[in-house]
């Protein structure tokens, strides 16, 4: 059942849901990534809660005019309408009062959601019919999605990602340094609306899908799950593309095969779990291996302490290094050198003196800044360099 | 009419004492919450010089120069660029912004970063070429962190972040260069291949400015200064303009007496 999902063998809506929702997952993971390197993932919450107020306005304004009041491209332009004010809310709040970005985020979220809500109410008191299923948009619902609702997603989708792609020099220049950013002729102003816009659109785009509620979802832990992996801006873009147009693919999938299940939550969730695994297991920047990482450096550092003292002939006390250096049968239980361990422990001598000398040297030094206690001077320096380190602290003495 | 003649007469001569000067700035005010921190500084910078702006914590150092970068929103006061508005010159000013003042956990290699001194050579979508690619790479040669260049930025150490930052500005092969404090929080190592840059970019002819804390190295760095606390204490050559009184000014008599006599601290 999933497989056909997955193929696009379930039917007609089934695919319908599923090409939009990808489309959708990979807009939002793209625009999501410049949000998340500004720091200001949470206005894209405010600029989604803004939008309710606007769909009871349309419905109204739609149904009093004779309309029908289901009309999706309506209601999404009376959507951006509201979104766009409330994005405006929270940008003056935070540059023109005391009040802080978050803040500024939870009162404008909170009264625009609030005057969402009461409009809801009103428009279930009115007489004109089909005003059923308006909360929908609050947690999306795919059931009976239309061609035109698809292609209207689908074609915000492609636009979307054709304007971060044109604007990505810009937007990752101001996300990075806005300062020089501006000394370099961009306009602050200029690209944060660009910026905000992109968010506003994938917004509106997404309501039908994933809700108003969620739609943050989708713009924030693509990019986070990203940036598990690389550390290059472009490849954190489409690396976020790709994980939100999976996530949204096995989501839509998933709640295709399983009729009752949501499907915007669904994607969420998926997601969620791209973004659990990569935290667990990425290289570098993932846990079990920043955890693996730190074992083995303390490990490093105990070994060549242990390895310096036996050197000089000062006692160990910690047991840690000495089960180390007895592990590598480098020292016996009572912490005396075993021969292999004499010999590892003059070469290890050694090593520090010559990064000693390095430091020293004006023209060492910054290669010197490379020490962490590991590193042997070899890998650093050349073997010129070490030449003349060595002339300067004599030849190495015998080990007996 | 005569008045009037006489203002344009006046206006020109002016003009033509200030036209080649890469930065001049008049009437500088910046101001949070009515409390100022730069309050009125006139400052004309010379062309071919390394001029220091010194004065202690809070003094509006980095607030002038930023609001002449139009980075934050002077109160009063205007700053022309060789003669014109930042607008008309961008390409021959480069900026080095405190090293503190962004996230090195961007995800950014050292190349990245340098490269986005050919900003406004590329634009939106003009092709990163391999000509760009030589401007980076010499550009991180002379601060010597070309071995670095596929670092991840986190990983640098602060003298280090400070070169790129360098590095960066050299790439945009400007004729003013606007530095600030280029030696805050650096290691001795990363000092000298600053101040070494510096040199060589005003033997090219180039102007420095650099905001500056540490009054030991005044005379050794700058030729001229702009002292200054809020207000602008003095300006001119170090060995006109860097002097006792200036900087007993400045900093309110809280100096030790070694650093308060410029000619001992030379000693």
């Amino acid at each position: 059942m999933l497989r056909d999902a997955l193929t696009f063998q379930l039917g007609y809506n089934a695919t319908l849901v599923t090409v939009a929702a990808v489309l959708l997952g990979i807009a939002a993971g793209v625009t999501g990534t410049f949000l998340f390197l500004r720091k200001r993932a949470l206005v894209s919450d405010a600029i989604a809660h803004a939008t309710l107020p606007g769909i009871g306005l349309a419905f109204i304004a739609l149904a009093l005019s004779g309309h029908d009041g289901r009309h999706l491209p309506g209601l999404l332009a009376g959507s951006a309408v509201t979104a766009m004010s409330g994005l405006f809310a929270v940008q003056w709040l935070s540059s023109r009062t005391r009040l802080s970005e978050d803040a500024a985020i939870g009162a404008v979220l909170s009264a625009y959601f609030s005057l969402g809500i009461v409009l809801l109410t009103v428009i279930q008191t009115m007489s004109t019919g089909r005003q059923a299923g308006l909360e929908s948009f609050l947690l999306g619902s795919t059931a009976g999605m239309l061609l035109s609702d698809a292609i209207l997603i689908a074609l915000g989708g492609l636009l979307v990602v054709a304007l971060v792609f044109l604007f990505r020099r810009p937007m990752s220049l101001v996300s990075f340094d806005p300062g020089f950013a501006s000394t370099s002729g961009v306009r602050l102003d200029r690209i944060d609306l660009t910026m905000m816009g992109l968010v506003l659109g994938v917004t509106v785009v997404g309501l039908k899908v994933v809700g108003l509620i969620l739609i943050v979802a989708l713009l924030i832990i693509p990019p986070v799950t990203a940036r598990f992996w690389t550390d290059r801006v472009e490849l954190v873009v489409i690396l976020a593309g790709a994980f939100g147009g999976v996530a949204a693919w096995l989501g839509a999938g998933l709640s295709a095969s399983a009729p009752d299940l949501p499907t915007g939550p669904l994607i969420v969730l998926v997601s969620f779990c791209l973004f659990a695994v990569s935290m667990a297991l990425a290289p570098r920047r993932g846990l079990l291996s920043s955890f693996v990482r730190h074992r083995r450096f303390q490990a490093g550092v105990h070994m060549r302490q242990g390895l310096l003292a036996l050197a000089q002939g000062q006692p160990i006390y910690e047991p840690l290094t000495i089960r180390l250096l007895k592990a590598r049968g480098l020292a016996r239980a009572d912490g005396m050198p075993t021969r292999e361990g004499t010999i590892r422990a003059a070469r290890a001598f050694r090593d520090e003196k010559r990064w000693e000398v390095a430091r020293a040297t004006p023209e060492l030094e910054l290669a010197a800044a490379r020490y962490d206690g590991l590193t042997q001077i070899e890998d650093v320096l050349t073997v010129d360099q070490i030449a003349e380190i060595d002339r300067r602290i004599g030849p190495p003495e015998a080990v007996q | 009419m005569q008045a009037r003649l006489e203002d344009v007469t006046m206006r020109d001569v002016r003009e033509r004492a200030t036209r080649g000067s890469p930065l001049v700035i008049r009437g500088m005010t910046v101001a949070y919450d009515r409390k100022p921190v730069v309050f009125s500084v006139d400052a004309t910078f010379r062309s071919g010089r390394i001029t220091g702006i010194i004065g202690p914590n809070g003094a509006g150092k980095s607030t002038l120069l930023r609001a002449a970068l139009g980075i934050v929103k002077p109160l009063a006061g205007q700053a022309t660029f060789f003669g014109r508005t930042l607008a008309g010159s961008r390409d021959r000013v480069a900026y080095v912004p405190q090293r503190a003042s962004v996230d090195w956990d961007f995800p950014a290699r050292v190349v990245d970063v340098v490269a986005q001194g050919l900003y406004r050579r590329l634009g939106l979508l003009g092709r990163f070429g391999r000509d760009h690619e030589d401007m980076v790479m010499s550009a991180l040669e002379r601060v010597g962190m070309e071995d670095f260049s596929a670092r991840q930025i986190g990983q640098l150490s602060g003298g280090q972040q400070q070169r790129v930052f360098l590095a960066r500005a050299l790439a945009q092969d400007a004729t003013l260069y606007l530095l600030d404090e280029p030696f805050a929080g650096v290691d001795a190592a990363t000092e000298r291949a600053i101040i070494k840059v510096l040199k060589a970019l005003r033997s090219a002819g180039r102007t420095v400015v650099a905001v500056h804390h540490d009054l030991s190295t005044v005379e050794e760095y700058f030729d001229d200064v702009l002292v200054m606390n809020v207000r602008k204490i003095s300006d001119g050559p170090v060995g006109t303009a860097f002097t006792t009184e200036a900087l007993d000014t400045a900093y309110g008599g809280r100096l030790e007496r070694g650093m308060r006599d410029p000619q001992r601290a030379r000693a």
